[in-house]
């Protein structure tokens, strides 16, 4: 077994595993260079003529989400099965269907500079401001939406704060034996100083719930934007979307380039014009992440316009538990803006009751009020309903 | 303290030199693996690399590093990861109060210059070392199994610094000086999925994700480790969790609860399940009111008394 070779020669195996880390790539796993050697070290250890053991390699060393065992599993049995000659580049195929329409989300850059010229771009630049906050995203022109971008980047999205476990040194407090003995030792033993500590405040997690589906489909975009400035400036945030089905789209947003994160989220995102189930969709984000810990003590922000195409009595029930387990519970609807609306309709009025906050979200100032709400640390409304 | 960083990697029981023969020497402990787990687990000690289990609760995790110190021979040494977790907790700490007697003693007997005396107090003797130092000092033929349990707990500051101390094995203490394990501690890391570790973390080590274990596999699982029961009971009672889980509950049964619940009844002495003894167990196995109303609703009882013989 070669025990000390461990930077020197490369593996033996490390040409097939390259062509497999080539595949899955391909496929859409995030595989670096490191894990490739390390499926090769593997791979040296087992039988890799043998099925299972290649198999099994490359499941412990070149996965690490079980979200992805499902697609390892696919471009395994394709390697596999074409004996390694498997032709990386010409099968991307589309495993992603929808796409938001990315024209009118991203307008190239260089056709709105074009557009606007000398003066008159310093006037489009700031004059429109004012006039957006108010505007609806459902009226926003493609030039608008590129505006949007640039006034999302400002707002700060930050979960209210709460005290962690961790304690930080502080003025008074808890006594701190560690740093009042350690300043003894400087002093011949006498403790002339005592030193404290407390509790640090942290903010909590914020977790967005997007509704993604057909009806939501005119500010969804606008939605996402908003998601992704969250997710870009660093919170502590887990972003979710919710249609036919519940993609957690967190990592997807993760990234400082928006058009590329808005491309790759709504390659996530399936079941962009679908129809969602709502309760469902809040069923399965509180079995699968909220009771496990993501929704515990956290902000929890739904999008959508309440619009269930399932049974409303399971979102009222799971909004229930939802909100045992939340800290605070903000629905952004926005049909609220048209003054006539009245949240009687089915999904809504079953969840409202476990609703804190209730906002609007169908212009950039509302928005402003969500940022304003998620960083809001007071206590929850008694009554659970409108508190604009 | 040693001189290279390491020196010898991996630490397989002997005999076993197939992921087949650890997969044998496992179950002689009573631990049932699939032959996923018996690969990640037999590469992870081959090739001396930090295993990360993830997987529902109760399906096993932390009993792999309970399972493998016994077959190793070898300490286990825990550290439950929680919020605000730090190296102090983790690590090493200086014993204050016992410095502190130390300066009172010097001075009462009159002696030492100031230097020796500093000497003296950062000295090895004051020292508390917590779980990962221990891990690292570990003087024995086999390094010892350290657990690092609930990393999702823990937050990002303290997972930075065990992505350090998993990738040399060693910490650097100010006041001594370097610890470098002589052989890598066998790492277990566990996570519940609360939130998502960070990749730089996972990329460090073996991952395995484990799963329920199928019907068959979860009936020899309470034959081996409930010998008490009596095969009919471990069929029935693997064919009832097996139906929970699919049955679309809060907290489905890990097989940790299948166990609990298989030692209740055979507590209660049941030698097959019936009606009464379900009703007056099920707290074991279900630990939530909705959960106990969803499986009267879907007549688990007539469902499970029904399976005279079990069956997937």
């Amino acid at each position: 077994m070669p025990e000390g070779a461990e930077t020197v020669a490369a593996p033996p195996m490390l040409d097939a595993s390259v062509a497999f880390g080539r595949v899955l790539r391909g496929a859409g796993l995030r595989v670096g260079t490191d894990r490739i050697v390390g499926f090769a070290r593997a791979l040296e250890e087992l039988d890799p003529g043998r099925r299972d053991d290649a198999y099994w390699a490359g499941r412990v060393t070149l996965v690490s989400r079980p979200e992805d065992i499902e697609v390892y599993d696919r471009a395994f049995k394709l390697f596999w099965d074409s004996g390694g000659n498997v032709k990386t580049r010409a099968r991307k195929k589309p495993r992603l269907s929808v796409t938001i329409p990315e024209d009118s989300v991203a307008p190239p850059k260089e056709t709105v500079e074009k557009n606007e010229s000398g003066d008159e771009a310093v006037m489009l630049r700031y004059s429109p401001v004012e006039v957006l906050r108010n505007k609806d995203f459902a009226l926003y022109t493609p030039e608008e939406f590129a505006e949007l971008n640039r006034m999302l980047a400002d707002l700060r999205l930050s979960g209210a704060l709460r005290r962690s476990r961790r304690l930080e040194p502080a003025a008074r407090g808890r006594h701190d034996p560690r740093r009042t003995l350690r300043g003894a030792m400087r002093t011949g033993g006498e403790a002339l100083r005592h030193h404290f500590r407390k509790a640090r405040v942290q903010p909590r997690r914020v977790v967005l719930l997007c509704d993604v589906s057909g009806s939501m489909s005119s500010y969804s975009r606008a939605l996402l934007r908003f998601l992704h400035a969250g997710v870009a400036s660093g919170a502590r945030l887990e972003a979710f979307s919710m249609g036919t089905r519940l993609t957690r789209i967190t990592r997807e947003l993760a990234t400082r380039d928006p058009d590329r994160a808005l491309k790759q989220a709504s390659g996530a995102v399936r079941d962009l014009s679908g129809g969602t189930r709502l309760g469902d969709a809040v069923k399965e984000f509180v079995d699968r992440w909220g009771q496990r810990g993501m929704a515990r003590g956290a902000v929890i922000v739904v999008f959508s316009d309440g619009w269930d195409r399932g049974d409303v009595t399971v979102l009222a029930e799971q909004m229930q538990r939802l909100s045992r387990l939340a800290y605070r519970i903000i629905w952004v609807n926005p049909l609220k803006a048209a003054p006539a609306y009245r949240p009687l309709a089915g999904g809504m009025a079953a969840a409202l009751p476990y609703v804190d906050v209730f906002l609007s979200g169908h212009n950039f100032e509302s928005l402003e009020d969500l940022a304003r709400a998620v960083a809001d640390a007071t206590r929850r409304d008694p009554d659970g309903t409108d508190r604009m | 303290m040693s001189e290279g960083p390491n020196g010898r990697r991996g630490a397989l029981p002997s005999g076993v030199s197939l992921s087949e023969d650890l997969r044998k020497r496992l179950r002689k402990s009573d631990y049932l693996a699939d032959e996923g787990l018996a690969t990640a687990i037999f590469l992870a000690l081959k090739l001396g690399r930090p295993l990360f289990l993830e997987g529902e609760a109760g399906v096993g995790k932390t009993e792999v590093a309970k399972v493998l110190s016994r077959i190793l021979d070898t300490p286990l040494i825990r550290l439950q990861c929680y919020e605000g977790i730090d190296v102090y907790q983790a690590v090493y700490e200086w014993d204050y109060a016992r410095q502190l007697l130390h300066i009172r003693a010097t001075e009462a007997l009159g002696g030492g210059d100031r230097e020796s005396l500093e000497k003296d107090l950062y000295n090895r003797e004051f020292l508390v070392s917590r779980p990962l130092l221990q891990a690292l000092e570990h003087q024995g033929p086999m390094p010892p199994v350290l657990l690092i349990d609930e990393v999702d707990r823990a937050d990002d500051e303290f997972e930075a610094f065990l992505l350090e101390i998993l990738s040399d094995f060693a910490v650097t203490i100010p006041e001594l000086g370097t610890v470098v394990a002589e052989r890598p501690p066998v790492a277990i890391l566990t996570s519940n999925r609360t939130r998502e570790v960070h990749d730089a973390l996972k990329r460090r080590c073996l991952y395995h994700y484990i799963e329920h274990p199928s019907f068959e596999r979860e009936v020899e699982i309470l034959r081996l480790r409930v010998p008490e029961a009596e095969e009919i009971l471990a069929r029935q009672v693997a064919a009832a969790t097996e139906r929970m889980r699919a049955m679309d509950l809060y907290k489905p049964p890990g097989v940790a609860e299948t166990l609990d619940w298989t030692e209740a009844l055979v507590a209660l002495g049941a030698k097959k399940l019936d009606e009464s003894f379900v009703q007056a167990t099920l707290g074991s196995v279900l630990k939530y009111r909705e959960d106990h109303q969803r499986a009267k609703m879907m007549n688990l009882m007539d469902m499970v008394v029904g399976l005279e013989s079990g069956g997937g």
